[in-house]
């Protein structure tokens, strides 16, 4: 909060800022207002905007109509080097550092102080100090940044930001900045925040995860369809305003309630017993049931992917045994998991998830391409237009917005990328010639709008509802204790105890997870 | 302060770092040495003076035959950090050979010859970069392309036939000593070795400080990491593109006047493929195709390493072809080992 009550120094104004591609209006009429000191969080579904109007505050883009004004007088950056000088910085999700560089000269990039055409090094290190020092951190000057862990690489991007723009920025804008981060690395980041809140810079904070959003931010802005619909004081508004505001429509139920109770004396579709991987995992022994969502939680790095990565036979076992309905299937391949019904969701879409090149059809038969390849006509596998018809049910079902089916998916937004992975696995499952439907979910809301998570949780309830084995890796416990029957916590590696989710609060699962 | 993690001994952090990079092919190289030397001392071939091969004439034809590769990977160096690649070293090396050669054989003074290779390097770099920077096509590509159309332009210019001239000298400027006439060269007690290796040495001093302590040289290594972040910082990466090329052509147009020294004359047909030694030489000595990473030091000892493979193969009777298995065999394990040695660290 600034110090001053009563004079509010409006640090930047945005009017009716409006900008087109082509037939698509990606804003429509935009009216910020962020305070000198203060955290403005800027919130909205994938699609809405966010991104677009961060490029024309930042100078990427040219507004097509509408005004910005910085501390009052008109501000128009022709490109983002133009904006950086004028105040005007931004940290994006998807960190622009050299690796192979040192922190010092990540810092100093592109503004290496130098006589002659030779570097100061003593200046570059002195400079890099400072920024860091301004942040309240220290970090290794000369070590390279591909070394550190991201919440360091964070701060790296974050100081240069400071020295670009010539000590303090006017605004800075965070970009979904705490989707990668530890709980501890995000109150680290808090702090370096108020720091930067106290010495007068503007703060947007762009996030999905709106319990962060609220803990730092004073006011808040929301944009829907490329236009700001609300704007308030964090403090006056509670999450579900928000989330309505946000959506345009009540959600009651976030997460759909089980429909059909889980018998007792339903099979089971898959059972570990101390599994170990190479490292990670060291013991896992858990059964999973038809119909049943088992839910496993833990601290990042705790073994909760390398565990799914070691059922699905990506990573060799080491000891102990998998049982799929019955059977011993320990040491199977990725191959021979499919062909049972199993299918992995990797919580890393962009890199093992998705073939980003290709079209949306393509994806969605990646692991199941015998409906395209011989169900019409064996003489001539892979008819182009099956893919096609196959994935326009599964994109109307799923409500991904698209223009087609033959739409390469890079093109798509994070939550609408992250459905098609889905429409992969519920593709196979439904195609499946093996009897043991199991789904491995591995983080699979993470990073997308409220939007997109509702129409997932809808599935994932469904496919459960269908007699369809999930295992839920999470670390948002609320979605955890929404969407799970039982949960199990992970440390270290070793799973503990399952238990049925009625009766467990946050506050156990946390406990256990810590340790 | 949070996370007080700074290193008070940063500085010589980093250099120990920096040293280790060196160090691998170092090793491997001085492995090579001894292990050939071992070699050479115990089979003894008839005739032959048994330590031969660390004899320091043989240590002087060793350095004089690596000048050459190691004055086009001065350039080779800044282009793969940079992440591109320069297939047309052995092209326009012969281009830039039969220019000299051309300049020398109608009568012009030295320095004009020297002037007509470094010249038509340029020219060939600036070209390749430009047309990389100015249409965004792939190094691979342009180069590839650069490598036909020099090759044609130096058999054309030397009319399909080698050019020859007369020079009370040149030809002194990379031999290693006179074996066979017993007599040593003019330089021997000055120089002790070859001219062309000093000049080598002073181009890979100069190619160091280029890219470790001028703006310049930071800028190469930031586009090489990541070109999208060098842009974004306001780093002009079209101008240092062809900035980076054409450094790379200079280069070999040195090392064309240095064959032309070497073979007495102008032959358009030289160098066939010499640009995969030169790649090899830079790969070897740590960098990776990729970018952002690469020492001219480095590529300086893989260059070394594969003379001195070449010399020991031939010092114990190897055939030819023997020794193109091994170099190949040694570029992959050479650069197998350095992943997994950057592997182990992270």
């Amino acid at each position: 909060m600034t110090d001053s009550p009563g004079a509010v120094e409006v640090r930047l104004q945005v009017e009716g800022v409006a900008k087109s591609f082509g037939a698509t209006r990606a804003l429509v009429g935009v009216d910020l207002r962020v305070n000198a000191g203060e955290v403005l969080a800027l919130i909205g579904e994938n699609g809405a905007g966010k991104s677009t109007l961060i490029k024309v505050l930042t100078g990427a883009h040219r507004a097509d109509a509408g005004r910005m004004r910085l501390d009052g007088k008109l501000f128009e950056p022709t490109d983002p080097l133009a904006a950086r000088q004028a105040g005007v910085a931004v940290v994006y999700q998807e960190l622009t550092l050299c690796l192979h560089l040192g922190v010092a000269e990540n810092i100093a990039l592109g503004a290496l102080p130098a006589r002659a055409g030779l570097v100061q090094r003593g200046e570059v290190r002195r400079r890099a100090r400072e920024a860091l020092a301004q942040l309240g951190v220290s970090l290794p000057l000369d070590q390279s940044c591909g070394e550190l862990p991201i919440a360091q690489q964070q701060l790296t991007e974050i100081a240069r930001a400071l020295v670009t723009t010539g000590g303090i920025p006017r605004v800075l804008i965070l970009d979904e900045p705490t989707s990668s981060l530890t709980a501890t690395d995000v109150e680290h980041l808090f702090t370096v925040i108020h720091c930067l809140r106290a010495a007068g810079t503007a703060i947007i904070l762009i996030s999905h995860a709106l319990e962060e959003c609220r803990a730092i931010a004073d006011r808040f802005v929301v944009l829907r369809d490329g236009a700001s619909v609300a704007t308030g004081s964090m403090a006056e508004t509670d999450e579900a305003e928000l989330i309505r505001l946000m959506v345009g429509r009540e959600l009651t139920e976030l997460y759909p309630q089980r429909v059909v109770p889980l018998s007792p004396h339903v099979e089971r579709v898959l059972r570990l017993e101390a599994l170990a991987g190479r490292g990670r995992p060291k013991s896992v022994s858990l059964e999973l049931h038809h119909g049943e969502i088992v839910g496993l939680y833990g601290l990042i790095g705790a073994g909760r992917t390398e565990c799914l990565r070691t059922l699905f036979g990506l990573d060799p076992v080491g000891r102990g045994c998998i049982h799929v309905l019955g059977r011993e299937a320990t040491h199977s391949s990725p191959k021979e998991r499919l062909r049972s019904g199993m299918a992995l969701l990797s919580e890393n879409r962009k890199e093992e998830g998705l073939c980003l090149g290709r079209s949306i059809a393509d994806n969605l038969v990646l692991s199941q391409p015998a409906p395209a390849c011989w169900h019409r006509n064996a003489w001539f596998p892979f008819v182009p237009g099956r893919a096609m018809e196959l994935a326009t049910p599964w994109i109307q079902s799923l409500g991904i917005r698209c223009r087609d089916a033959a739409m390469p998916v890079m093109e798509l937004s994070g939550g609408n990328q992250q459905k098609v992975a889905m429409a992969r696995l519920l593709h196979h499952l439904a195609h499946a010639r093996g009897e043991a439907r199991v789904l491995l979910l591995d983080e699979p809301t993470r990073g997308i709008d409220v939007g997109a998570k509702v129409t997932l949780y809808h599935l994932i309830r469904e496919q459960a509802a269908a007699g369809t084995g999930i295992i839920l890796v999470s670390s948002y416990i609320p979605e955890i204790l929404g969407m799970c029957d039982r949960v199990a916590v992970m440390r270290n590696g070793i799973l503990g105890s399952l238990r049925p989710t009625d009766g467990v609060s946050a506050r156990d699962l946390l406990t256990e997870a810590i340790g | 302060m949070k996370e007080d993690r700074t290193n008070p001994e940063g500085g010589r952090l980093k250099r120990l770092r920096a040293l280790m990079v060196i160090l691998g092919p170092l090793l491997a190289l001085l492995t090579l040495w001894v292990g050939f030397g071992l070699a050479a001392w115990a089979m003894a071939p008839a005739g032959l003076d048994p330590w031969g091969f660390f004899g320091w004439r043989n240590q002087s034809l060793i350095l004089a035959q690596s000048a050459i590769v190691i004055v086009a990977a001065c350039g080779m160096t800044l282009i793969i950090v940079a992440g591109g690649i320069d297939l047309a070293v052995g092209s326009v090396l012969a281009l830039s050979s039969v220019a000299a050669a051309l300049t020398l054989h109608s009568g012009a003074p030295l320095g004009v010859a020297v002037l007509a290779a470094l010249g038509t390097g340029l020219l060939c770099g600036a070209i390749s970069g430009g047309l990389i920077a100015s249409l965004r096509l792939a190094p691979f590509i342009v180069t590839l392309g650069m490598l036909g159309m020099a090759r044609g332009a130096a058999k054309g210019l030397a009319n399909q036939q080698t050019v020859n001239f007369d020079h009370p000298w040149l030809g002194d400027l990379m031999i290693a000593s006179n074996y066979s006439v017993g007599v040593d060269p003019w330089w021997q007690a000055p120089l002790i070795v070859a001219p062309g290796v000093w000049i080598a040495a002073v181009l890979v001093g100069v190619t160091a400080f280029l890219m470790v302590r001028t703006v310049f040289g930071r800028n190469v290594y930031a586009i090489g990491s990541n070109p999208a972040a060098a842009r974004l910082c306001g780093i002009a990466v079209a101008w240092h593109q062809v900035a980076i090329y054409a450094w790379g052509g200079l280069c070999v147009g040195l090392a064309g006047f240095l064959e032309t020294a070497n073979l007495g004359q102008g032959d358009p047909s030289t160098a066939a493929g010499r640009e995969l030694d030169v790649i090899a030489a830079v790969v070897i000595g740590g960098a990776s195709l990729s970018g952002g990473t690469g020492t001219i030091l480095g590529a300086t000892i893989g260059a070394l390493m594969m003379t001195v493979l070449r010399n020991g193969s031939q010092q114990l009777g190897w055939p030819t072809w023997v020794q193109e298995i091994i170099i190949g065999a040694v570029i992959v394990i050479a650069v197998a080992i350095d992943r997994w040695r950057c592997r182990t660290r992270n």
